[in-house]
C-alpha cells in the first residue's frame, strides 16, 4: 500500500469510492439480506473506481475461489459434529454444566460462558441462542433462583435472561479467535496475503488469548453482580432463605 | 508435487455439498427444493471445479447465490435426527467419550502444523506448506469422523445426513466470510484503504504511535457499530489505519494488531442493534419486553473489554 497522497483535488474526486461503505451501512440499517448487501457494495465500489461489470464479476470470482479455504474447515467439521450431536453431545454438555455449577443463576451462567469459550476455542460449537440458551441455560438459571429464593420479580427474570444471552455472545466472540480455522482468523490471513504481508495464523490465535481471559473475568464480574442483586431483592422482599 | 493438497479437500467438501443438494432435490416435503438445491449445487461446483472455471463465471455464480439468498428461496429440510430420549440414553451410555472425536481435531491441527510440513521425499511433499494449518484441520476432521463412527457404531449414512442438517442450518450465511473477503479485496483494489488513510492522516496526529493505536481500536469499535459487522469493518479500518500507520509508519507487529483489533471490533458488535442476530434475535427468543435488554447487559462488559484491548495493544504491538 502506498503512503496516502495529500492532493486535494484527487481526494475530492476519489471520495465517491467510499460509496460501498454507505451501501453496507444502509443495507444493515434496513435489514436487507447480508449477502446481497455485500455483493451490492462490491459492485458499487468497483463501478465507482471505473471497473466494468464483467471486470467486477471476474474479481469477485477470483477472490471467492482464492478464499475457499475459509469455508472448507467449517464444512469438513459438519459430518463429525452432526454425528456426535446425534448421539447426545449436547445432552452430555448439559449434564457437565449442571454438575459443575453450585446452583446460583450467576454461577450457572458463568460456567456456561467458560464452557462455551473453551469449546469454541477447540473448534467445537456446542451452543447457540436457540439451541442452548433458551431451552437449557435459562431454565437452569431461573430454576436455581426459584429453588433458593422462591418466585422472582419480572425485572429480575429479564435480567437473568439478558445476561444468559450475553454469555452466549461473549463466549462465542472471544473464544473463537483462539481457533485457527475459524472465519475471523482466516479473514485476517487472507487480508494480509492480499497485501503480501506474511502473518502466521498461530500468532494471531495466540494474541486472542489475553482478551479471552479478560472476557471471562468480565463475565465473572457481571454474574457476581447478578447473584448479589438477586440476594438483595430476596432479602428486601422478605422471601425465604434456604 | 503434493500428496494431500488442499484441492483434494476442496473436492471432498464440494462433493459433500453436491450430495446435500441431491438430498434436498429429492425431498418432496421441502418447501423450495429446486432453488435450495440450485444454491448448494452452485457452491459445490465452485469448490470442486474452482480453479478450472473462469473467474467471471464464478463471479456470476456468486451473484446467483446472492440473488437466491436475497429472494428467501433457500430453506432447510425438516431435520431427521434422533429424539431427545434417544440422545439422553446414548449420552449416558457413551459419557465423556463423546468429546474424544471432537478433541482429535485441535490436537491434529497442532501436531500436523508442527510435523507434516517436514515430511517430504524426492520432491514429493505430504501437504502444501502454505496451507499447513488448514490442511491439518481437514485431516483432523476426517480422523475424528473415523473415530466417531467406530465409537458410535453408526451407519455410514448418519454423518452425511447429520452433516447435511448442519450445512442447511447455516444456509447461505456459510459463504458470508468468503464474500466479505472478496469485498475486502475489491475495496483494496479500488483504493478505499488509501483513501481512508489520507482522510485519517489529515485529521489526526498519527505521527504519535499511541494515537495510531487509539485511532485503530476506536475505529474498529465505532465502524463495527455503524456497519453491524466486525468483518466488514476490518478490511476498511485495517487497510486505512492499521497497516499504513501502525505497521508501516511505526513498525508494529501485524499479527498482534489484527488479533486485538478484531476483538475491539467485537466489542462494537456487543453494543449495536445492527448486529440483529446476536442482540435482537435472543430478545425475541427469550420473550423479553425491553428490545435493548441484551445490549444493556452487554454494555459494561463491552466497554471494559474495549479499554483492555486498547491498553493491551498499546503495550504489546510495538514490542513483539
Amino acid at each position: 500500500m502506498t503512503r496516502p497522497s495529500r492532493n486535494e483535488s484527487s481526494l475530492r474526486q476519489n471520495v465517491i469510492r467510499l460509496v460501498g461503505i454507505l451501501v453496507i451501512a444502509a443495507g444493515f440499517a434496513f435489514r436487507l439480506n447480508t449477502l446481497l448487501v455485500v455483493l451490492t457494495s462490491g459492485i458499487a465500489t468497483g463501478l465507482a473506481a471505473g471497473m466494468s461489470f464483467n471486470e467486477i464479476m471476474a474479481e469477485f470470482g477470483r477472490l471467492f475461489v482464492a478464499n475457499r479455504y475459509m469455508t472448507l474447515p467449517v464444512v469438513m467439521m459438519f459430518p463429525v459434529v452432526g454425528l456426535l450431536e446425534r448421539y447426545g453431545l449436547r445432552e452430555r454438555a448439559e449434564t457437565l454444566i449442571r454438575k459443575a455449577a453450585k446452583a446460583t443463576a450467576g454461577r450457572i451462567i458463568l460456567t456456561y460462558a467458560g464452557f462455551r469459550e473453551v469449546s469454541i476455542a477447540l473448534g467445537i460449537s456446542v451452543g447457540g441462542q436457540a439451541s442452548v440458551v433458551r431451552p437449557i441455560l435459562v431454565p437452569l438459571a431461573e430454576g436455581a433462583t426459584h429453588a433458593r429464593y422462591g418466585t422472582l420479580s419480572k425485572a429480575m427474570s429479564v435480567r437473568i435472561r439478558a445476561l444468559a444471552a450475553a454469555s452466549e455472545n461473549l463466549g462465542t466472540f472471544f473464544g473463537e479467535d483462539i481457533f485457527i480455522a475459524v472465519g475471523s482468523i482466516l479473514l485476517m490471513k487472507s487480508f494480509f496475503d492480499g497485501l503480501k504481508i506474511d502473518v502466521s495464523v498461530w500468532a494471531m490465535a495466540l494474541w486472542g488469548i489475553p482478551t479471552a481471559v479478560a472476557a471471562f473475568a468480565a463475565m465473572a464480574w457481571r454474574t457476581r453482580a447478578l447473584d448479589r442483586a438477586i440476594a438483595q431483592e430476596a432479602a428486601a422482599g422478605g422471601r425465604k432463605q434456604p | 508435487m503434493t500428496l494431500l493438497s488442499l484441492n483434494s479437500f476442496y473436492a471432498v467438501g464440494g462433493a459433500f455439498m453436491l450430495v446435500n443438494a441431491g438430498c434436498v432435490a429429492v425431498d418432496k416435503e421441502h418447501g423450495s427444493r429446486w432453488t435450495t438445491a440450485l444454491f448448494w449445487s452452485l457452491l459445490g461446483l465452485s469448490f470442486v471445479l474452482g480453479g478450472s472455471l473462469s473467474p467471471t463465471a464464478v463471479g456470476y455464480m456468486v451473484l446467483g447465490m446472492g440473488a437466491l439468498a436475497a429472494a428467501g428461496k433457500i430453506e432447510k429440510s425438516r431435520a431427521r435426527t434422533t429424539t431427545k430420549e434417544e440422545r439422553i440414553e446414548s449420552s449416558g451410555r457413551l459419557g465423556n467419550r463423546l468429546f474424544v472425536p471432537a478433541l482429535v481435531v485441535p490436537v491434529t491441527a497442532v501436531l500436523g502444523t508442527l510435523v507434516l510440513g517436514h515430511v517430504h521425499w524426492r520432491g514429493y511433499s505430504l501437504v502444501d506448506p502454505a496451507y499447513l494449518s488448514i490442511t491439518s484441520v481437514c485431516i483432523g476432521a476426517v480422523l475424528a469422523l473415523v473415530i466417531g463412527l467406530r465409537l458410535t457404531r453408526a451407519p455410514i449414512r448418519a454423518p452425511i445426513v447429520e452433516g447435511s442438517r448442519l450445512l442447511q442450518s447455516v444456509g447461505w450465511a456459510l459463504i458470508l466470510p468468503q464474500a466479505l473477503a472478496a469485498l475486502g479485496g475489491l475495496f483494496s483494489k479500488a483504493g478505499v484503504g488509501v483513501l481512508v488513510a489520507s482522510l485519517v492522516e489529515r485529521s489526526l496526529p498519527t505521527q504519535y504511535p499511541t494515537v495510531a493505536v487509539a485511532a485503530y481500536c476506536l475505529g474498529m469499535f465505532l465502524f463495527t457499530i455503524c456497519m453491524g459487522n466486525a468483518f466488514a469493518a476490518f478490511a476498511v479500518i485495517t487497510g486505512g489505519i492499521g497497516v499504513p500507520f501502525i505497521v508501516q509508519a511505526h513498525g508494529g507487529n501485524p499479527a498482534v494488531m489484527a488479533a486485538i483489533g478484531m476483538l475491539a471490533g467485537y466489542c462494537g458488535t456487543l453494543v449495536t442493534p445492527m448486529a440483529a442476530n446476536f442482540n435482537l434475535v435472543p430478545v425475541m427468543l427469550l420473550e423479553l419486553e425491553d428490545k435493548n435488554a441484551v445490549i444493556k447487559a452487554q454494555v459494561p462488559i463491552a466497554l471494559a473489554l474495549l479499554g483492555f484491548n486498547l491498553l493491551l495493544m498499546e503495550f504489546c504491538v510495538y514490542r513483539f
